[in-house]
């Protein structure tokens, strides 16, 4: 932060003297050597990022063969001028769709869900790790972070293996007190649990170690001063704690509201979007269409579905950081 | 509980009736040590549980016996897929990939976090904000229109990058270098400007400022920078399995799960012994590099 205005000073002070020292003069080549040293980052970004954003868009409108344009169909509920005219059949096919209600319902029931629990816990087991002497809490912290390191493709076959239905872990303990066993990931709320269950098991130890970050950015003084003014743990929680860390939270519960949202290794491995399509989000109903179905344009119009979502919660990252950037 | 161990953190609260504060502090301790067990449990099973499936045959494994215990260890699994052709060739895909993807992150991002870190022109706020942005577009949104981007380019020039193991050397770029150039923003930025200016005005180019000054005293940055994209390419999951189908040009995540699953038969043993050996060398650099492994995680959002 006070780097900030340091810079800031120091910049002014440049700028005014600018006209006389040789800084004016080594503008030219400064500018045209900061373009290249950018240029491959610039033209990753628009060739491999931006423009495959807006390819999905003109993507969407093509039929199934990619050869021809998706008009929309039996709209006799429009006019004939809008009906004829305008490419969206692939979006007209999605929205009377069953299915695609579905998965959409569940995406959002899965990334609320998730990122919700993921915070609690995150909060909780930060709060535990920053308690206990400092010598300890590295032994901790590098403890609970092993399931964030753990390639998630690798640990959802870990869970697939302990939540298999005849031979496997969970179960057998279940069956040691006799109660039923349960077919973890074959009947739909079971596997819409285990899926949240899993992504949440993943991404805790990330929202853990945020937290325990910002924690310990808290200034003891506060604590002191709210003790002196009585307050009890509840409120110190409320009143200092939240306050102070509120912007770390919501940073990383919108980050983690994209990933979560956007999640296809978890579901692709554990369920493949069974049973019956009850698990499938848009990542992987997506890929089932158009990577196994062939039908890409439709494919791509499921899979821009998820933008309205990423970017709102992109909007409030970006006023977040910028925020920051002004506090400090 | 949490009330308990939470007062901890500011600990004597007005004078309760009962016990020393030292006592109440104690019995925080305790729960949080209790509490933090049980999360470690749970955190800890699933790897645990690869390890002990990873030791038994398939016999042991298709007994009704505890699956929480190892009746008769065996390393039979690990010799079996370490002597597997098909297995190193996977391993051998994913650290090439990864290493080579590490190497081109680091080319691109470094000389453009210093250009807009510190040779400010025109433009170059917004693209930094720019840079961010994209690194929160999810990968999910663009493997379709890559695919095709990819099959068209094939019509185009004849070059062939679907199923290809080095389509991945063009695409992993896309979700490491934008946070890679983002965390180094932030730590070129915290380096004094005086120590650049003494340097050009000593008469150093400015890519001799970057290889001379700026690489050395942002080392920290620049090694967990280059553990998230080694992380980051070694996990990757979607875009292999998108745009690579063949056996000899997969890379790990994918391989185990395309070739050791054969139709319903699921040989577990083999199956753990290979998640747990492709998990291996994330685990072994965090064991090694925690400090800078957790700086990098937490560099997005509290810097900048």
């Amino acid at each position: 932060m006070v780097d900030a205005t340091v810079n800031a000073a120091a910049q002014l002070r440049r700028v005014k003297q600018a006209p006389r020292s040789r800084l004016r003069r080594f503008f030219e080549k400064k500018s045209t050597i900061a373009f290249f040293m950018t240029l491959p980052l610039i033209l990753l970004i628009f060739t491999l990022v931006i423009y495959p954003a807006f390819y999905a868009i003109y993507l969407t409108t093509l039929n199934k063969r990619m050869t021809g344009t998706a008009w929309m169909r039996n709209c006799s509920y429009l006019p004939d001028w809008i009906c004829t005219y305008i490419p969206f059949g692939n979006l007209q096919f999605l929205l009377t769709r069953e299915t695609f209600w579905m998965v959409f319902w569940q995406s959002c029931l899965f990334a609320i869900s998730a990122v919700i629990l993921k915070a609690l816990i995150g909060f909780i087991v930060s709060h535990f790790v920053h308690n206990v002497p400092s010598k300890g809490q590295r032994k901790w912290r590098g403890m609970l972070l092993v399931p964030w390191v753990i390639p998630a493709a690798m640990s959802t076959l870990a869970w697939q293996w302990l939540f298999d239905p005849s031979y496997s872990a969970f179960n057998w303990i279940l069956a040691q007190f006799d109660i039923e066993r349960i077919s973890w990931t074959g009947v739909a709320p079971w596997a819409r649990f285990s899926v949240i269950l899993v992504n949440i098991w993943i991404g805790a130890p990330f929202f853990m170690i945020m937290y325990l970050a910002a924690l310990k950015s808290v200034p003891d003084q506060l604590y002191e001063a709210a003790e002196i003014d009585g307050a009890n743990w509840w409120q110190r929680i409320w009143y200092v704690t939240l306050p102070m860390m509120r912007n770390i939270i919501a940073i990383t519960a919108l980050f983690s509201t994209i990933v979560t949202f956007a999640n296809f290794d978890i579901v692709r491995i554990l369920t493949a979007g069974g049973p019956l399509d009850k698990t499938h989000l848009f990542a992987t109903w997506a890929f089932r269409l158009g990577i196994e179905g062939g039908d890409i344009p439709l494919g791509a119009t499921v899979s821009l579905f998820m933008v309205p979502i990423l970017a709102v919660a992109a909007a409030f990252i970006l006023r977040d950081i910028t925020r920051r950037g002004n506090e400090a | 509980m949490t009330g308990t161990t939470i007062d901890k953190a500011g600990p004597s609260r007005a004078a309760p009736k009962y016990g020393s504060m030292k006592r109440d502090r104690l019995w925080a301790l305790r729960w949080s040590y209790f509490f933090l067990t049980l999360f470690a449990i749970f955190f800890l099973i699933p790897p645990i549980y690869m390890f002990i499936t990873s030791l038994k045959t398939s016999a042991e494994i298709s007994a009704a016996k505890n699956p929480w215990w190892v009746f008769n260890p065996t390393l039979s699994n690990y010799i079996e897929l370490l002597g597997s052709p098909i297995y190193l060739n996977f391993f051998k895909n994913s650290a090439i990939v990864s290493v080579s993807v590490v190497v081109i992150t680091m080319l691109i991002a470094i000389p453009a976090a210093f250009a807009l870190s510190r040779m400010r022109f025109w433009g170059s706020a917004t693209l930094a904000t720019g840079v961010f942005l994209t690194y929160l577009i999810p990968e999910t949104l663009l493997f379709l229109p890559l695919f095709k981007m990819f099959a068209v380019f094939n019509e185009l020039t004849g070059i062939q990058l679907l199923n290809r193991w080095w389509v991945l050397l063009v695409v992993y770029p896309t979700l490491t270098v934008p946070f890679c150039t983002w965390i180094m923003i932030g730590y070129f930025a915290s380096i004094p400007k005086e120590l650049d200016e003494a340097a050009i005005i000593d008469g150093a180019s400015w890519m001799q400022t970057l290889i001379r000054i700026f690489v050395p005293v942002a080392l920290p940055g620049i090694i967990a920078a280059t553990i998230f994209a080694f992380t980051v390419s070694w996990a990757q999951f979607l875009y292999p399995i998108a745009f690579t189908t063949s056996i000899d040009q997969l890379v790990l995540p994918v391989g185990i799960i395309t070739t050791l699953i054969k139709g319903d038969v699921f040989n577990w043993g083999q199956i753990m012994t290979g998640a747990l050996l492709g998990a291996a060398p994330p685990l072994i650099i965090y064991a090694f590099l925690m400090d800078y492994y957790i700086a990098g995680l937490t560099a997005g959002a509290t810097k900048g």
